[in-house]
């Protein structure tokens, strides 16, 4: 496999805002092997030859077409990917399984019936399920004959997961669970075979199982839904439904444990599916730009609309460098860990970034959809053309996987929970900086000739900010930091433009180490508009925490700290707008 | 029954195309590629035949590394292995040195059909297949829709003009040349692709002899149609007369009717 795996050096989850990184230790999309790229051609092929003509059937519900599709996925080997061959599967690595999820979100309802079916439908079984589980379901799921679905949400309990009211109780003679209560908003549900379900035993013992459609399962009306209309979605009713106690997933009582490793696993795919949104959005956008004219111009001639255009670009080729740089460090993670309790926390390690992840792609999803059908004008308004239906399609992301504020909250979150377990050395780090802001030193600006050197500053200087704000934070509310959500947003907000930021120069400092500084120019443009507006946004969050935190001299202080730190040029951003934009009407598609 | 394909590389059917410096040919730095059309229906054709009949199919492309990827799709495909005529300029070559190369590089495998697309969708010549089967010594057919092998012969049915087909016998071996569009063509499986990775290709080199005859033809200017508008009165004031010569018109001008 790729270079990376090679290589075989384990990054702490979490350790980029406390640790410098070389572009060569990053995976980055130059580094697909051709495999990879054949894989996502075939996916690619697939949603665009066969999904995308049918998607108006799928919209008026007809989920026989759903079930096909998903068989024909199955035979092409686009479901089992995850799967090991042991199961059925093909066992394929993470980057093309992200190469997949990419490509397949093309269509986004399809995507959301795929995704329940390959990640959340089915890792609770690969993860936890016995072996007789998985040797009775896992094939029949690969080929995509069986359907799956996963029921964790309830009316009553949605962000609050572990509040459900489902119950299970252990049949007399052991070898049954009886399955009472409703679950929420199910994807899948209107056609699915099986359901991976939490409940709680004997009313207080959260825990998973495999329940198949039969006696005592039904479901409610499809939701009349803002978007993703070609996707199921029901509640899921059991009425004393009885699965064999080999179906129950785990433990017993240690169904939290599943439910937030698969949400974890789900949060980067939901930013892999994202970014196949976007790149689909923007090539419509291009395309639209191109062809329409006004005041006897193509309207892309406009600096407005280049503007639109360039950012648009920026924000997904950011978002794809976060992507693949995380979806590398998971799989030089997972690699060759056979067990899976080994595999899980591996993935477990880099939750955060996970959790980054889903928030800054469904945002930046939202951000081109929005811009998309402002680029289409009255025509984005209209159910005629691409953009309406991608603008309803794109909202959901926010939402599920984990809400956008409860993912904001787990960032800072999960940092300090490993730092107090003493996996990731944050709280040195941080003293270590307040020293810093406390007694400045000057000087020390060794002026570096490589490409993006000022860049760098400035994202080496906006993780210097995240742990500012957080170690601040923390001094002051220390067990009650997680309550000051207004202030844990702010710090969310910082590292995920910190890991941007960081993300984006080490891929093109890889690009231009491979391929010259002059075939990395066009990368060079996005990553130094990107750092120069992440800053100003950083500056702005901090400014908003520390002054909700302290005040006089300390507050003087660390604002002169964050001045420093924030301290740049403005660069011309309209000319490199302009030049980004230029490489996209040039190519007329995203040419990233 | 041992087939080869000859796939070619070429320029993306979407690509926005720049005219090179010298104005020879088109800018293929900023290019990307994919496999030529009816190469695709080509490969389909020998694919099918090998699931009725057996045998072996194998693909044959040349030009430089990109084309690599053509080769590996159509592994992927099914194809067994494949052969790879290695050279930076082959692309430039006139139908005829592209078929005399190509003869030299499969003549001595002795296939018993050899598949080519009808034409390329970049030069568009339509010529390469017919002069190598010249070359080869084999009888050939053009514009093949259907291949019918389960007699002695093969039944093949070509494509006529105005809607009329041709059924006809030929021996083996034999070349045909395929049209697109004439069947479905199947997706590389992951399994195929994964299975693509240990499959044999042979990278040859152009024979010598083959590309010093190169110079028998060559592009001296390329350039993009150039638009102009012309207005023409049809019927002369008479409704009657100018419709009737608007159909006529868009029938046999246009052709779209
Ligand atoms: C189309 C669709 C498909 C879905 N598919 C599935 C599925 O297949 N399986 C499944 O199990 N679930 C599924 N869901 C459910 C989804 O995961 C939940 O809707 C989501 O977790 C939010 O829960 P909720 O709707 O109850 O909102 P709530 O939890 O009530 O949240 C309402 C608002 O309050 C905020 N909030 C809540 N708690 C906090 C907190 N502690 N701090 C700060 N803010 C907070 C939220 O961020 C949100 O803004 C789906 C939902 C939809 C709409």
């Amino acid at each position: 496999m790729s270079a990376v795996v090679e290589e075989k050096k384990l990054i702490v989850g979490g350790s980029f805002l406390i640790e410098e990184r070389r572009p060569e230790e990053v995976f980055t999309p130059e580094d697909f092997t051709e495999e990879q790229r054949m894989i996502a051609e075939t996916a690619r092929q697939f949603v665009d030859n066969e999904v995308q003509p049918r998607v108006p059937e799928l919209e008026n519900h007809d989920w026989e077409l759903s079930r096909e599709l998903l068989r024909k996925a199955g035979e092409l080997g686009l479901i089992g990917a995850k799967i090991s061959e042991e199961y059925g599967g093909l066992g394929l690595d993470q980057v093309s399984n992200a190469l997949i999820g990419e490509n397949i979100s093309r269509s986004a309802s399809f995507a959301v019936t795929y995704g329940a079916q390959v990640s959340i439908g089915s890792l609770p079984i690969v993860y936890f399920g016995t072996e007789e589980a998985k040797r009775k379901y896992l094939p029949r799921i690969a080929s995509g004959e069986l359907v799956t679905a996963y029921a964790l949400t309830e009316a009553g309990s949605g962000s609050d997961a572990l509040a459900a009211k489902a119950t299970a109780r252990l049949s007399e003679d052991g070898t049954h669970y009886i399955l009472n209560g409703e679950k929420m908003w199910i994807s899948n549900a209107g056609f699915a075979d099986m359901f991976v379900v939490f409940a709680k035993v004997d009313g207080d013992k959260f825990s998973g199982f495999i329940v198949e459609n039969g006696p005592g399962v039904s479901t409610g009306q499809e939701e009349h839904k803002m978007g993703i209309k070609g996707s199921s979605t029901r509640a899921l009713i059991l009425t004393d439904v009885r699965t064999p106690v080999e179906n129950l997933l785990g433990e017993v009582g240690k169904g939290a444990k599943i439910a937030f490793n698969i949400l974890n696993m789900g949060r980067l795919g939901l930013g892999t599916s994202c970014l196949g949104g976007m790149k689909l959005m923007l090539h419509h956008a291009v395309r639209y730009a191109n062809e329409r004219h006004q005041f006897g111009k193509p309207i892309s001639s406009f600096g407005a609309i280049k503007k639109k255009l360039a950012e648009m670009a920026i924000r997904t080729w950011v978002g794809e460098t976060m992507i693949y740089r995380t979806v590398g460090m998971v799989e030089t993670a997972t690699s060759d860990v056979e067990n899976s309790d080994a595999k899980l926390q591996a993935i477990e390690e880099y939750a955060a970034e996970c959790s980054l992840i889903k928030v800054a792609l469904s945002e930046d999803c939202d951000y081109v959809a929005d811009e998309m059908v402002q680029i289409y004008g009255g025509y984005g308004y209209s159910a005629d053309y691409p953009a309406e239906r991608a603008y309803r399609d794109s909202r959901i992301n926010r939402i599920f996987e984990g809400t956008n504020e409860i993912n904001r909250m787990l960032i800072p979150g999960t940092l300090m929970k490993r730092a107090m377990k003493g996996k990731l050395a944050l709280l040195p780090a941080a003293q270590a900086l307040m020293d810093e802001v406390m007694s400045p030193q000057l000087g020390g600006f060794d002026e570096e000739d490589e490409i993006l050197a000022a860049e760098q500053k400035l994202a080496q200087n906006a993780k210097k900010i995240a742990l500012m704000t957080l170690g601040t934070a923390a001094q002051k509310y220390m067990m009650n930091l997680a309550e000051q959500q207004e202030i844990l947003l702010n710090v969310a907000d910082t590292i995920i433009d910190a890991y941007a930021m960081e993300s984006a120069i080490l891929r093109t400092r890889k690009i231009a180490q491979a391929q010259g500084e002059d075939a990395a120019a066009r990368y060079t443009d996005m990553t130094r508009v990107f750092c120069n507006d992440a800053i100003q946004r950083i500056e702005a969050h901090a400014k908003d925490a520390l002054a909700a935190m302290v005040e006089g001299d300390e507050l003087r202080t660390l604002l002169a700290a964050l001045r420093r730190f924030t301290k740049h040029t403005p660069m011309n951003t309209v000319v490199a707008r302009g030049r980004i934009a230029d490489v996209l009407i040039n190519a007329n598609r995203y040419a990233y | 029954m041992k087939t080869v394909v000859l796939m070619k590389q070429v320029g993306n059917k979407d690509a926005v195309l720049r005219i090179n410096k010298e104005g020879t040919w088109i800018e293929e730095g900023d290019l990307s590629y994919e496999v030529n059309e009816s190469d695709g229906y080509a490969l389909e054709e020998a694919l099918r035949l090998k699931e009725k009949h057996g045998g072996e199919v194998v693909v044959c492309s040349m030009g430089p590394q990109r084309v690599k990827s053509v080769i590996k799709d159509a592994l992927a495909r099914g194809a067994d292995r494949a052969i790879h005529v290695v050279g930076d300029d082959l692309a430039r070559l006139s139908p005829f040195a592209a078929a005399k190369v190509l003869s030299e590089a499969i003549r001595s495998e002795q296939f018993d059909l050899v598949l080519t697309g009808l034409q390329s969708d970049d030069n568009g010549y339509a010529q390469t297949g017919v002069i190598l089967a010249e070359l080869l010594g084999l009888p050939h057919a053009t514009i093949v829709i259907e291949v019918d092998a389960s007699g002695e012969g093969l039944r093949v049915k070509r494509e006529l003009e105005n809607g009329w087909y041709q059924w006809y016998t030929m021996p083996r071996p034999c070349l045909l040349t395929i049209q697109s569009g004439i069947s479905q063509i199947r997706y590389a499986t992951l399994k195929g692709i994964m299975a693509a990775k240990k499959k044999e290709i042979r990278e040859v080199a152009p024979a010598e002899a083959a590309t010093a005859s190169t110079s028998h033809q060559r592009i001296t200017k390329i350039y993009f149609p150039q638009k102009s508008k012309q207005t023409q009165y049809l019927g002369d004031g008479n409704a009657r007369a100018g419709a009737a010569e608007l159909a006529e018109r868009l029938r046999t001008e246009a052709r779209i009717i």
